[in-house]
C-alpha cells in the first residue's frame, strides 16, 4: 500500500498525473459552478442536465461515427442545454409547476438517451465500446485527447466565473433588482446555465450520470456550513472538490477494482457529513454542545438563586442548608442537584460541610445578581410592555440567564434604580452588605 | 377623483397589467409631480406591488405606457431606483451588509469591472445615512427586520437616483427605523427627488405623504393628500372587493383572452 502511495504522489507513471489532474479540474469546476446552483435553490438542475446529455452524446456518435471528445461534448451540451430551456419554457407558459417540469424534462430526455444507446449497442458498430462510460463514469479513461478537452472546458468555466463573479452573485441574491439596474439578466442567466451544462458534461466523464448532481451540489452545501462569505464559500467548495478528486483518483489507483467517480462522491459526502456535524456556528454538534453548556449554566445559576431566596426568607444568606431544603424551594431532580452542587463547589461558589451546603461570598454575589436581573426584568415587562404581573415570571426565568452587564446597566437606568419588583419583592442592590444573622 | 399634474415626474397612461392573462390592474391613468413623497395605498392584493413592478419594467405591460421624467425607462435607468419588498429575497445568502449595499453600484460600475474604491465609499456613506455604518461587516442573516430594511434603503441611496420606488419600506420595522427612513425620504424630497412608496398604515398617511395614489385593481384616486385622502374615497378603495372586476379577470384567464386585441 505504501509503495502504491509513493508511486502515486511521485507520479511514477505519466498516467497517474493525467488522471489526478483531470479529476481535480473536473471536481473544482463543478464545485464552483455548483455554489451558484445551490444558492439559487436549483439543486435539481444538475440532475436534469446530467440525464439530458445522454441523448446528445449518442446522437453525436451516430452522426459522426466517432468518439472524438470535442464532438461528444458539443452533442451533450446541446441536449443538456435544450432540457433546461424546455423546462423554463414549460414553467413560464403553462400551469405546470417547477418540480413537475423538472421530472418531466429529466425522464423524457433520459428515456430518449437510453433508447439511442440501446440502438447503438445493437448496431454492431465496433467503435461504440466505452460509450456507456457516460452512464457510470470512468476517470481512469481521462487520458490524451479526452484530458485536454475536459481540462480546457474546466478552465473556461473557472475563467467565466471569475469574470462574472459580481453579476452571478447579484442574480443569485436578487434577480429583480439586477433587472432594475438594467443588467442583461437574461443573458447572464443563460451564461450561468451554459457553464453549468459544461460542468455537468465534463464531470459525467468521471462520475457518471447518476452521481453528477452530487458533484455539483455537495461541495457547495458543505462549504456553506463553514462560512458566511461567498468568495470563501467558492474557495472552500473548490478545495473540497480538489481533495475528493485526488483521493478518488488515489483509491482507484491503489486498488484498481475501485472506480474513481463513486469514490470522489463518497469522499465529498464524508466532507459534507463532517461539516454538518462539526462546522462552527452551524454544525449540529457545536449546537448540541452549546445547549449542553447552557443547561449547565442555567442549573448552576438557578441553584445560586435558590440559596439567595432562602437566605432572604431567614435573613441569613450564608447559612448551611440540606439538599432537601433546596429541593423544597425548587423542584430539582436529586441527581441533577447533587451534580450541580458539586460543580458549584469546584468552581468556588458554594462550600459544604458534611451533607450541608452554603454560599461563598462569590456565590452570594452571583446568586444576588440573578435574582436582581429576574426581578428587574419582571418590572420591565409590566411597566414597559404592559404585561400583567402574574404573567411575567416564566419569561424572566430564562431572560435572567442571558442579560449582559451592559444590558443590566441600561435596564437599571431605564427603570430608574428600582427597589421592588411587581410582586413587591425587593430588588437586591449591587452594593449591599451580606446579612448573616447567626441564630 | 384623479388629479393630473402638468409636467409630471411619473406619468402612467392607460396601463393594464395581467398575470397569466388575468388583469390585476385596469386602465390606470395618473401623474405624480416632481419632488413629491407619494404614497400608494389600497387593500391587500390591490395591485400596489404590481404597479411599481410594472414601472420598473419587471412585468410586461398588457397595454398603455409609462414615462419617467418624460422618457422611457431604458433611457434613464441609472436615475431610477427600486427598493423591493424585504421578503422578496433570502436573507440567509452568504453576504455582508457592505456586499449588499454595493450592489446598488453595479449598474454604474458595468460588466466585467471590479468594484472601485469610490463605490465602496459611496456604500459606506449610504450606510452612515441610515445609521448602519457600524454593521458594515455583519452577515445579513444576523440583521433584524428594521436593519434589513435600512440595508435595502442604503443600497438604493448608493444609486444616487432622481426617483425612488419603494415597496412597503415601513412594513415590520421598529419605530426608530420608521422615523429614520421617513427623515431620509423627506431630505431626498427636499433635494428635489421624487419618492413613491407603497404603504400599509393609514394612520400615518397624511403626515408622511403629500401625494396619494389609491388603488383597488383600478385607480380609485390620485392627487394631493389633502384633496383625495377622504373618507368617501377610502371607503371606495377599501370597502368591499370589486367582485365583478376580479370575476371578469378570472374569466379572462380561464378563456385565455388577450387584454387588447
Ligand atoms: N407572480 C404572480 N402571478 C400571478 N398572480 C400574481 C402574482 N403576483 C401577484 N399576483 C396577484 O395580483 C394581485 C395583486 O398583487 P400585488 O400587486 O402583490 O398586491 P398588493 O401589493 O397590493 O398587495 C393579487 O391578486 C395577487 O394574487
Ligand atoms: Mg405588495
Amino acid at each position: 500500500m505504501t509503495d502504491r502511495l509513493w508511486e502515486f504522489v511521485t507520479f511514477a507513471y505519466p498516467n497517474i498525473k493525467y488522471v489526478v489532474l483531470g479529476s481535480i479540474l473536473l471536481s473544482i469546476s463543478s464545485a464552483v459552478v455548483g455554489c451558484f446552483t445551490f444558492l439559487k435553490k436549483k439543486a435539481l438542475l444538475g440532475d436534469v442536465i446530467s440525464h439530458a446529455v445522454l441523448p446528445g452524446i449518442c446522437l453525436s456518435f451516430i452522426v459522426s461515427g466517432s468518439k472524438n471528445p470535442f464532438l461528444l461534448i458539443i452533442g451533450a451540451s446541446i441536449t443538456g442545454w435544450i432540457s433546461i430551456v424546455a423546462m423554463d419554457y414549460i414553467v413560464r407558459s403553462s400551469k405546470i409547476k417547477e418540480d413537475t417540469a423538472t421530472g418531466l424534462s429529466l425522464s423524457v430526455f433520459f428515456g430518449i438517451g437510453i433508447l439511442l444507446l440501446t440502438y447503438i449497442q445493437h448496431s454492431g458498430n465496433a467503435a461504440q465500446t466505452g460509450l456507456d462510460t457516460f452512464l457510470f463514469g470512468n476517470a481512469a479513461a481521462l487520458i490524451g485527447e479526452d484530458l485536454i478537452a475536459f481540462s480546457l472546458i474546466a478552465v473556461i468555466i473557472l475563467v467565466v466565473v471569475y469574470f462574472f463573479y459580481k453579476e452571478f452573485k447579484l442574480i443569485s441574491f436578487d434577480t429583480q433588482f439586477a433587472n432594475t439596474l438594467g443588467l442583461p439578466v437574461r443573458t447572464l442567466e443563460l451564461i450561468l446555465t451554459s457553464i453549468t451544462v459544461l460542468a455537468v458534461v465534463t464531470g459525467i466523464q468521471a462520475v457518471g450520470v447518476v452521481l453528477m448532481a452530487a458533484m455539483l451540489i455537495t461541495p457547495a452545501a458543505a462549504a456553506r456550513f463553514w462560512t458566511n462569505r461567498l468568495s470563501i464559500m467558492l474557495t472552500l467548495a473548490a478545495i473540497f472538490g480538489a481533495f475528493s478528486g485526488i483521493t478518488g483518483a488515489y483509491i482507484s489507483y491503489a486498488s484498481p477494482s475501485m472506480p474513481t467517480g463513486p469514490w470522489i462522491v463518497m469522499v465529498l459526502s464524508i466532507i459534507a457529513l463532517i461539516s454538518f456535524f462539526f462546522a462552527p456556528g452551524k454544525g449540529i454538534l457545536i449546537r448540541v454542545f452549546k445547549q449542553y453548556q447552557n443547561q449547565r449554566k442555567f442549573l448552576g445559576e438557578n441553584l445560586l438563586k435558590v440559596f439567595y431566596t432562602l437566605g432572604e426568607s431567614n435573613q441569613n444568606f450564608l447559612s448551611y442548608r440540606s439538599q432537601e431544603e433546596l429541593m423544597a424551594k425548587r423542584a430539582f431532580k436529586e441527581s441533577t442537584l447533587a451534580k450541580g452542587l458539586t460543580r458549584l463547589s469546584r468552581e468556588g461558589f458554594v462550600t459544604h460541610h458534611r451533607a450541608q451546603w452554603a454560599l461563598t461570598k462569590e456565590g452570594y454575589e452571583k446568586g444576588k445578581r440573578i435574582v436582581r436581573l429576574h426581578r428587574m426584568w419582571e418590572l420591565y415587562l409590566t411597566e414597559y410592555l404592559k404585561i400583567a404581573p402574574d404573567h411575567v415570571h416564566e419569561d424572566a426565568e430564562s431572560i435572567e440567564h442571558v442579560i449582559t452587564p451592559e444590558l443590566e446597566l441600561r435596564l437599571e437606568r431605564l427603570l430608574d434604580h428600582p427597589s421592588v419588583d411587581p410582586h413587591k419583592a425587593p430588588i437586591p442592590q449591587k452594593q449591599q452588605p451580606i446579612i448573616n444573622n447567626e441564630q | 377623483m384623479i388629479i393630473q399634474t402638468e409636467n409630471p415626474a411619473l406619468e402612467i397612461h392607460d396601463l393594464t397589467v395581467s398575470y397569466d392573462r388575468k388583469p390585476v390592474l385596469w386602465g390606470i391613468d395618473l401623474s405624480v409631480p416632481y419632488g413629491s413623497i407619494c404614497g400608494i395605498i389600497g387593500p391587500n392584493g390591490a395591485g400596489k406591488s404590481t404597479l411599481i413592478k410594472s414601472v420598473m419594467g419587471l412585468i410586461p405591460l398588457s397595454s398603455g405606457y409609462i414615462k419617467i421624467f418624460n422618457q422611457e425607462l431604458d433611457e434613464i435607468r441609472l436615475k431610477v431606483s427600486y427598493v423591493p419588498q424585504r421578503e422578496s429575497v433570502d436573507w440567509d445568502f452568504p453576504a455582508s451588509v457592505l456586499d449588499i449595499v454595493m450592489m446598488g453600484r453595479y449598474g454604474k460600475v458595468g460588466l466585467f469591472r471590479n468594484i472601485r474604491k469610490a463605490d465602496k465609499e459611496a456604500a459606506m456613506n449610504a450606510l452612515e445615512q441610515v445609521g448602519m455604518e457600524k454593521f458594515y461587516r455583519r452577515q445579513i442573516s444576523q440583521l433584524s427586520g428594521g436593519q434589513q430594511q435600512r440595508v435595502f434603503l442604503a443600497r438604493a441611496l448608493t444609486q444616487q437616483a432622481d426617483i425612488y420606488f419603494m415597496d412597503e419600506p415601513f412594513a415590520g420595522v421598529d419605530a426608530a427605523t420608521e422615523k429614520a427612513i421617513i427623515q431620509i425620504l423627506r431630505r431626498l424630497a427636499g433635494e428635489g427627488k421624487t419618492i413613491v412608496v407603497v404603504h400599509h398604515d393609514l394612520q400615518s398617511v397624511s403626515t408622511y405623504f403629500n401625494w396619494i395614489i389609491m388603488l383597488n385593481l383600478r385607480l380609485v384616486a390620485s392627487g394631493p393628500t389633502e384633496k383625495v385622502f377622504t373618507q368617501q374615497l377610502l371607503e371606495e378603495a377599501y370597502g368591499g372587493k370589486l367582485t365583478l372586476l376580479s370575476e371578469v379577470g378570472e374569466l379572462m384567464k380561464k378563456e385565455q383572452v388577450p387584454t387588447r386585441e
